[in-house]
């Protein structure tokens, strides 16, 4: 195993860190806040690590494999997590390390679950980084890195660490060099934050809001800034918001497919159809469910789209308490939870394109015990399934569940009710945010204990990365030299 | 350049590896799944699984802005209609892989202007050719000519009682009054670009630019000469046994091939009147001894295993037969032959993605003068070219060479004017029209005017 890759790159995306971290401090800087020097204190130590990494770790065989890449992408985000969590506890607003984690960790993995009970009183640079460490989350540090850094996605290796922090079942790329593909992507999602941020300044947002606020969604994260996230906003911002939220759970390949003019592959993407679907069908429910609590049917139906699409797209912002809500409602939207959103897209979730292959392989199945001898396919966007899809698929499921009910497990020990465990759990291995009960919409994660917000981080991480790569790095035998 | 290799087998994914290093956007067909998965693993180009020859294949891989088509699957008329839809789809330059002999006659010409290729490539028969010069010249490990055919790059191995170890560059000029010139010299994994003050040691391969005939003398005066191979033992009937056994037989050599499979011998024995065909087995060290292994000249293995071929060929040079040349396709067998003494090696892959990366930096810089041959040395660490000048190359025509500011780890090593090599000192020019021949080291050329600083 090349180790020496492994934590030179890892040192890159410290030193990449650090480059982030000028955003917030000049932010904070042009606000005149006192957390300047926590964002100064925290490049200065990002920038001896990532050199530490990179000038004495610096690898000769530069040759990856599967195995590199998962350790890469593993070790990079914890270091992200743990350093990008310095600026809270220096600045002392968040005064406990676990809780600036927590949160930090929240943050890239675009969750949005939050310690904070009452949000307004961080400094705009905080809440700068906060909602930044979404955007960046959202589409992939590593991605990031192999779009500007010239040698790092150079060498034709460096797949294998875009497919383990990609999220899907299925990686793709969209031409042939790695660096472009990065490039795209990330020129699509620059596009899209920034005509979102122009929508928003329109609607009569402020501008260092509309963007907070943009960055959370097009990385379908979910921090407010706000007590009580989006509801206070006029119905065209949520309009906008829902819209945004949407867009950012397709797979980001169709955009680029759309760019070059190339529309018959995306007209015939089932996944897309899927999830349209999925939203329209659960709206409609939504919408009449709640019709009696609001007074007009375009209230109820734009909270209902309006919740589905941050469910779904596993964002997690809310117009309005969905706790208090009638249970079909509240049942619909805890199964979106599971689905999330597309492959290839910031959401997280199972990905609507597991669900497809997963009931496709059922279905198959099923016409077996009816036809013993019958020889069935299953197929995807028109294409055949590998059977090694369906298999990593069965396992990627069993892990999934399992890892799932281990995490609410583990929450149980602490003294709330069966929902509230439940579903921060599920909010949080789904990348939603916002659970049930006393971890809903309207209140915060604060109440859990050092010990489950630290199990949550896991949670969160895993929902993130695919729980391949984070098994796979605390496994020995992936650090044995054997 | 976006370019797409149709056929991912040896030859295709060695074409794919030298191309993605040249920079070129490449995307991978295959119609093994696995063979791309496989593929795009290691090397950073885009894969389509799919039939090669296949409209909806094609579209899929992006066949409209495509700017080079190779087609490189097994049989010659898939990679000829493949060709000659993806023309007709908009790639702007085809290439296919022609193998059969039956095609590559006279008939070639009309198949290439009719199905719109741009080149045709036969490898086998290119290899047979680079065969033959080694066998014409069996005193060098490789012999490579420029397509003026005056000039030749021959390299040498100095043995240990060389009279060359220990010399320095300038005085070996002056003692031998040969005119030749040393253009690159490998030791162990470094390879040089000597100037007059380098000093050869013995173990040292080093790469001669020269005319036929004064390297002739070259060599005599070294000692090293030995007579072409007079008879020569072919292992394996393939298609290079049958090119090369005719180019032989045709020259007065004899020719025996030892071939395993019945079928195959009669049918070489109807094409190859004067040579002799053996049926059996190439690996029973009985019957290459028998059939007279110890008396001949030269002796080549060309079977479709590399392994095999690695094998047979240790044995014939433990017997002591003076030329052993060894076909290996494979890239990492061919470091492991020469670890295991084997000097004389060919790859019908190298040869044929030698020509697809000079091609591809051809139609790059289709103005100015651009790449005629490309010929990569010493496992990829240098590079031999030829240039034609074109009369627009103002920084460089009819200024002394003294005088041009060459960027270090570039050689002239030799200028063609009509048919007369000249061995450029630092007095020469080049003018217009001339072919060039430069030896770069580390760094990639599409241009004669690259080698300025």
């Amino acid at each position: 195993m090349n180790r020496k890759m492994v934590f030179f790159t890892t040192g890159q995306i410290i030193l990449l860190e650090a480059a982030l971290l000028l955003f917030p401090l000049l932010v904070s800087a042009v606000y005149g806040e006192a957390c300047v020097t926590a964002f100064a204190f925290t490049i200065f130590l990002c920038l001896v690590t990532g050199l530490c990494l990179t000038v004495f770790l610096r690898p000769k065989n530069r040759v990856i494999y599967a195995k590199e890449g998962f350790l890469i992408v593993t070790l990079s985000w914890l270091g992200l997590s743990l350093l990008g969590a310095l600026p809270f506890y220096f600045s002392g607003e968040i005064p406990s390390y676990i809780d600036a984690f927590f949160e930090t960790v929240s943050g890239f993995t675009t969750t949005g679950a939050s310690i904070l009970s009452d949000v307004e009183v961080l400094s705009r640079g905080l809440l700068f980084w906060r909602s930044f460490t979404h955007w960046i989350g959202g589409m992939g540090v590593l991605v990031l890195m192999m779009a500007i850094v010239p040698s790092s996605g150079s060498s034709g290796r460096s797949i294998h660490i875009m497919r383990a922090e990609m999220p899907g079942p299925v990686v793709g790329k969209l031409v042939p060099r790695v660096r472009e593909t990065a490039k795209i992507l990330y020129i699509i999602y620059i596009v899209m934050t920034a005509v979102m941020v122009g929508l928003l300044c329109l609607g009569g947002m402020p501008l260092f809001e509309s963007l907070l606020h943009a960055f959370a969604t097009t990385g379908t994260g979910g921090f407010g800034i706000k007590a009580d996230s989006i509801a206070g906003y006029s119905p065209y911002l949520q309009w906008v918001i829902t819209v945004f939220m949407l867009l950012c759970g397709v797979n980001f390949n169709l955009y680029y497919l759309l760019l070059i003019r190339s529309f018959r592959p995306v007209l015939r993407s089932s996944e897309l159809w899927c999830y349209l679907g999925i939203i329209a069908v659960s709206t409609v429910l939504l919408t009449l469910d709640i019709r009696p609590l609001y007074d007009t049917l375009s209230a109820s139906l734009r909270h209902a789209a309006f919740q589905v699409t941050s469910v779904i797209t596993t964002t997690g912002y809310a117009t309005t308490d969905y706790g208090l809500w009638p249970s079909l409602s509240k049942g619909v939207l805890f199964i979106l939870m599971f689905i999330g959103g597309c492959a290839g897209s910031t959401a997280g979730g199972l990905k609507v394109s597991r669900i497809m292959l997963m009931f496709g392989n059922a279905r198959r199945d099923l016409s077996r015990m009816l036809h013993p001898r019958s020889v069935g396919v299953v197929h995807i966007d028109g294409k055949k399934a590998e059977p090694s899809a369906i298999d990593s698929l069965a396992t990627y499921l069993t892990l999934y569940f399992s890892m799932m009910l281990a995490v609410f497990l583990l929450l149980c020990l602490e003294p709330f009710d069966f929902e509230t465990n439940f579903s921060a759990a599920v909010s949080c291995f789904n990348n939603v945010g916002p659970g049930f009960a006393a971890v809903g919409p309207a209140s915060s994660y604060a109440a859990y204990s050092g010990f489950s917000k630290l199990v949550l981080c896991a949670a969160m991480l895993l929902g993130r990365l695919e729980i391949i790569p984070l098994v796979l790095a605390v496994s020995p035998s992936t650090w044995t030299k054997k | 350049m976006k370019i797409i290799i149709a056929g991912c087998g040896k030859i295709g994914s060695t074409i794919l590896a030298s191309l993605t290093a040249e920079g070129h956007d490449v995307t991978a067909l295959d119609k093994d799944g696995a063979v791309i998965k496989e593929i795009t693993n290691i090397y950073d180009v885009i894969g389509v699984v799919g039939n090669g020859a296949d409209c909806e294949t094609l579209a899929e891989a992006g066949i409209e802005q495509t700017d080079l088509f190779a087609a490189v699957m097994d049989s010659d008329e898939v990679n000829m209609l493949a060709c000659f839809i993806a023309r007709r789809m908009g790639a702007r330059h085809t290439i296919a892989r022609i193998r059969n002999p039956e095609y590559n006659d006279d008939s070639l010409d009309f198949m290439r202007r009719e199905l719109g290729l741009s080149m045709s490539v036969n490898p086998e028969l290119l290899a047979a050719g680079e065969l033959y010069n080694m066998l014409r010249l069996p005193s060098a490990i490789k012999v490579e000519k420029f397509s003026g055919q005056n000039l030749e790059m021959i390299e040498l191995h100095l043995r240990d009682d060389s009279p060359l170890g220990g010399m320095k560059l300038s005085e070996m000029r002056t003692r031998y009054k040969a005119k030749i010139l040393v253009c690159f010299v490998r030791r162990g994994e470094d390879v040089f670009i000597p100037d007059g003050n380098f000093t050869l040691e013995c173990g040292d391969k080093i790469g001669l630019t020269a005319s036929h005939t004064e390297i002739a003398r070259l060599m005599r005066e070294l000692g090293i000469v030995r007579r072409q191979a007079k008879s020569v033992m072919i292992l394996g009937g393939s298609r290079t046994a049958f090119y090369l056994a005719r180019r032989l037989t045709e020259s007065g050599a004899d020719v025996r091939i030892i071939e395993r499979d019945e079928a195959q011998c009669e049918e070489l024995c109807s094409l190859l009147p004067r040579a002799v065909i053996i049926h059996g087995d190439g690996a029973d060290q009985e019957l290459l001894l028998e059939e007279g292994l110890g008396v001949t000249d030269a002796f080549v293995s060309l079977t479709g295993m590399d392994e095999e071929n690695i094998l047979v060929s240790i044995f014939a040079q433990s017997r002591g037969v003076p030329k052993v040349i060894t076909k290996i396709n494979r890239g990492e067998l061919e470091k492991m032959a020469g670890d295991l003494g084997l000097e004389s090696i060919v790859s019908p892959r190298r040869i044929m993605s030698d020509i697809l990366v000079s091609y591809a930096r051809a139609l790059e810089n289709s103005r100015g003068s651009h790449v005629e041959t490309l010929y990569n040395l010493a496992d990829n660490k240098a590079e031999a070219l030829e240039f034609i000048v074109s009369a627009d190359a103002e920084n460089i025509i009819g200024i002394p060479l003294k005088n041009l500011q060459i960027r270090p780890g570039i050689l002239i090593a030799g200028i063609m004017r009509g048919r007369t090599p000249i061995l450029p000192s630092g007095n020469d020019v080049i003018l217009a029209g001339d072919r060039v021949v430069v030896i770069a080291a580390q760094q990639r050329l599409g241009d004669l005017s690259d080698i300025l600083k």
